[in-house]
């Protein structure tokens, strides 16, 4: 292979991602930024400034609903983690051969399904007229029909549910790769489930812990659908914002700016969590 | 607890101890007892049982039934976090979360020792393996004998009564194994700790222990000193096991006390002894002779009157520095047989073809009911 | 802890209890919409009407079912013709750059697939809306410019397809170019040495090794494609895929069609789901 073919065929590699890296993810995103710092002044006539984002911080609707919805995709990927790891641990480690391929398939498979179906499934059985309100009278714990969907629980669920795959795939990886000898070697040296738990399982599941919990809590603040249809119309989901903004109200600009303000919460988790576990994000996320 | 003095005058005591995993047996009724201070191994072939025999020690694996001690007092039902036995992994399993300070000080720190204390223990059990001042530094920056001293170090801190070892040496290359082989030895004298060793390598068997236990398909085949189980075998397992033999299957031809005269399939005469069992003529057996036990002479009469006497056809020599052999060819008979070159100088040009006398006595010559 | 280490008998069983309440949790939601399209009423709800075929094969109102609903047959057409494309071009430009990071070093290599990995943590909405943005303006200019109309820069499949393409022709990316990390470089010297073209020596050793990973690949970009919602609901236009008519549908108020609908799709991606395992397998 000469000089000149090898630069050829690097030259023709090139040419599909940088067409796709320039023309789908950078220019669209600095496109989206200077329209984010252009005000409307008139009808089609923009002036340069930062109106948009003192739109944001002065509305308390907002910011309200900005530090609503960052607060509770933590709380979720905290109970995502919480919930997911002992089964995590059990399929790693007190399961082997079939019994460990068919729970782990069992945990992927409602994952390739539709988060739209999941959601759907999630509505059947909150709203008022689904299985655990009719269950519930039928035993006798309620009188009357009660509403289970529409509040911040149901969002919740809802969540933890989509996002579960993410953490537990993860934190399996991890954990399988933990010899039971170290294990063992605790125990032997006096340990007990809580020290061994604190001092060897969860060291050594960290990196499972945090690619893990970056990817819940990216997708929970991305999320769309669950608080929409779960948490109803008053769900004030940040992403809600940014749809009404763009489709509803065709204020493009100060949709722009509520984009970038997310992106940029968004971001500074994953780098506050890469940095924290000084990991970089060719190991966590190009796995 | 009312203890007599015979039962803790062991450190480790095995009664009838069995294990069975569903249909199938992986240890037999072993009993056996361990003398503080005593370095004790347990020698066998994979599949022999005795990881399974560690384990149970250890508390990892619960004794289908039998009684297992430790300084008198019954362990069974003690989980493996309350027994006074510590245990080095067979690939060490150092904590690599943990520097060596935070590894060795683990199991003070589960039994809630102060800080300080921990700090100053650690520091002298460090210096004790001859690692003193590495505390602070990782796993992964250690040699590979070096992992192995922190390794003991992190079982010793504790003063366990027990220390097992799950063969630690496997996975080191052969020249720091010979060495480390020496090492451990030195430091169980140091610790005068009972250490419990297995492995397959009756190499580090021999060179270490106080005591050797040989196992095959989990029993004990017979206990005894390395040199007792290199000289005196009790069984045929064992003079085939423990150091290197020529394997003949034999007649019995004539029998007088324990002198028994054989002869080999192919036809070759034998003198030898039948330590265990009584045989008979028209018995068959299995006839053991250490390549070091043969004799080898350009001219008959060196000998004296020693019992066995043949000749044989050099086939092939095997040159290795003080472990050389020689195969040769029996000549009366064709047998194969394999003989130690004593490294004197005397054999040094013998060749291919040439024809030596090899001599060796009855009493090296041992026989065991074939099939036993 | 683990299983050579003795545990009370009382942990064992609530660690069990819990993890099957786990697994419940898990098939609860499928399990339902998947019972409720066999039911015989017009509301995916208790109580249970009896069971019936209706909602798949009905065509008398109001028990339609899924094969005689234009409009979901149509969508399910539009999902997969955006599945299709989105597949398409993710394993194209995935493989080309599977060679190119596995195979070339060149400036900014590290920087450029940092750059590459990003899509995977924008928010889905977020691609959506910078592409929505960027095209309208570019739409807008181009026909100031020239006076003529630019529809596929208007939100529309073309964009729908674009919009997912941005993100998965990473997982592409990275499915891919692992595979070809295992490529053992002497095997297509072995080609050169026999005397094929070096483009040769490619196509027939190297994308035949490839093979399990651009299947793999493609299942997969058809399950995302077909199930995606945040960049394709920003991008939209009048001929919606599966999941956006749904969406609109549940947000009317839902009829068993619906759980008809997603059983199908549940059947339809597992299927997909373990088709896609196999392919890794293969890989082995």
């Amino acid at each position: 292979m000469t000089q000149a073919q090898s630069r050829l065929g690097l030259y023709l590699l090139m040419t599909p991602l940088m067409l796709w890296l320039l023309l789908l993810i950078i220019v669209p995103h600095i496109g989206m930024f200077l329209v984010s710092i252009s005000v409307k002044t008139g009808v089609r006539q923009y002036v340069t400034g930062l109106g948009n984002y003192m739109v944001f911080f002065t509305e308390p609707l907002y910011w309200n609903t900005f530090a609503r919805t960052a607060f509770m995709s933590i709380a979720a990927t905290f109970l995502t983690l919480v919930v997911g790891f002992p089964v995590a641990y059990y399929i790693a480690k007190l399961t082997r051969g079939r019994t460990k391929t068919t729970l782990f398939l069992m945990c992927l498979i409602p994952f390739w399904v539709s988060e739209l179906v999941r959601t759907f499934g999630w509505m059947i059985l909150l709203r008022e007229t689904g299985i655990f309100s009719s269950f519930l009278q039928y035993i006798g714990v309620l009188s009357g029909p009660v509403e289970f969907l529409y509040n911040d629980a149901a969002i919740m669920i809802g969540l933890v549910y989509t996002s579960m795959l993410f953490m537990v795939v993860p934190l399996v990886t991890t954990l399988d790769s933990l010899d039971d000898s170290y294990i063992e070697a605790a125990y032997d040296l006096g340990g007990n489930g809580i020290s061994i738990l604190r001092e060897i399982i969860i060291p050594h599941a960290m990196p499972g812990i945090v690619s893990g919990c970056i990817v819940v809590f990216m997708l929970s603040l991305g999320n769309y659908l669950t608080p929409i249809l779960l948490g109803g119309k008053d769900s004030l989901w940040f992403t809600g914002l940014i749809y009404s903004q763009f489709i509803t109200r065709f204020n493009w600009e100060l949709g722009s700016a509520f984009g970038f303000l997310l992106l940029g919460l968004s971001s500074a988790i994953v780098w506050a969590g890469l940095k924290l576990s000084r990991q970089s994000l060719t190991d966590t996320v190009g796995r | 607890m009312t203890q007599t003095d015979a039962d803790a005058q062991f450190d480790l005591e095995c009664r009838k101890l069995n294990k069975d995993f569903s249909g199938f047996r992986a240890v037999k009724d072993v009993s056996f007892g361990v003398p503080k201070g005593t370095f004790f191994s347990i020698l066998g072939p994979s599949g022999c049982g005795k990881t399974t025999l560690l384990r149970m020690i250890a508390g990892f694996q619960e004794a289908s039934s039998g009684d297992l001690l430790i300084k008198g007092n019954s362990m069974i039902g003690v989980p493996p976090n309350k027994r006074p036995v510590s245990m080095v992994f067979q690939h060490l399993a150092l904590f690599p979360m943990m520097d060596i300070e935070a590894n060795v000080g683990f199991g003070l720190r589960q039994r809630g020792v102060p800080r300080e204390e921990i700090a100053k223990r650690v520091e002298t059990v460090l210096a004790r393996v001859g690692l003193p001042g590495v505390g602070s530094r990782q796993i992964s920056q250690l040699s590979g004998g070096q992992k192995q001293r922190v390794a003991i170090a992190r079982c010793m801190v504790l003063e366990p009564d027990v220390l097992l070892l799950d063969e630690p040496l496997g996975a080191l290359d052969l020249k720091l194994r010979e060495h480390m082989k020496i090492e451990l030895k030195t430091l169980q004298s140091e610790f005068n700790t009972t250490f419990v060793y297995i492995t397959h390598d009756q190499s580090e068997a021999l060179v270490m222990s106080d005591q050797i236990a040989v196992m095959n398909h989990g029993e004990f085949e017979q206990v005894g000193s390395a040199r007792e189980l290199y000289y005196a075998p009790n069984t045929a397992f064992v003079a085939g096991f423990v150091g290197e033999a020529n394997k003949f299957t034999a007649t019995v031809d004539a029998a007088f006390g324990d002198a028994v005269t054989l002869v080999t399939q192919d036809g070759m005469e034998l003198k030898g002894i039948s330590p265990v069992a009584k045989m008979q003529k028209g018995d068959k057996a299995e006839v053991f002779v250490r390549p070091e036990a043969v004799r080898l002479a350009t001219e008959a009469d060196k000998f004296g009157g020693i019992e066995n006497l043949n000749t044989g056809i050099v086939e092939n020599i095997l040159f290795n520095g003080a472990n050389s052999h020689i195969i040769l060819r029996e000549e009366k008979s064709g047998g194969e047989m394999n003989v130690a070159i004593p490294q004197t100088g005397e054999f040094r040009d013998l060749n291919k073809g040439d024809k030596i006398f090899i001599g060796w006595e009855a009493a090296q010559t041992r026989c065991y009911a074939a099939g036993a | 802890m683990i299983a050579t280490i003795p545990q009370s008998k009382t942990f064992k069983w609530t660690y069990r209890v819990y993890v099957t309440l786990f697994f419940i949790y898990l098939a609860l939601p499928l399990t339902v919409v998947c019972a409720f399209a066999f039911n015989d009423s017009v509301f995916p709800s208790l109580p249970w009407e009896g069971f019936t075929w209706a909602w798949f094969f009905g065509d008398e109102s109001p028990y339609i079912g899924v094969f005689n609903e234009r409009s979901i047959i149509k969508s399910i057409g539009t999902s997969l013709f955006v599945a299709f494309w989105v597949s398409m071009l993710s394993i194209a430009v995935g493989t080309s750059n599977a060679f190119l990071f596995v195979r070339y070093d060149f400036k900014f290599k590290e920087f450029l697939y940092i750059l590459m990995l990003l899509p995977l943590i924008i928010p889905g909405i977020i691609l959506g809306i910078s592409i929505l943005v960027f095209s309208n303006t570019v739409a807008n200019n181009l026909e100031d410019a020239t006076g003529m109309w630019f529809d596929g820069l208007r939100p529309g499949l073309p964009l729908v397809i674009l919009g997912q393409f941005s993100f998965i022709a990473t997982f592409a990316t990275l499915v891919i170019s692992a595979r070809l990390e295992k490529f053992d470089r002497s095997l297509e010297e072995a080609a050169l040495n026999l005397g094929a073209s070096k483009w040769g020596a490619v196509r027939q050793i190297t994308l035949p090794f490839l093979m399990p990973a651009i299947a793999g690949a493609a299942v997969v970009a058809i399950l995302m494609s077909f199930e995606n919602f945040n960049t394709t609901l920003m991008l939209v236009g009048s001929d919606a895929p599966l999941t956006i008519t749904m969406f609109d549908r549940l947000k009317q108020g839902s009829t068993p069609v619906l759980n008809a609908v997603s059983l199908l799709l549940i059947v339809v991606s597992a299927l997909l789901g373990i088709a896609s395992l196999l392919f890794q397998k293969k890989e082995g």
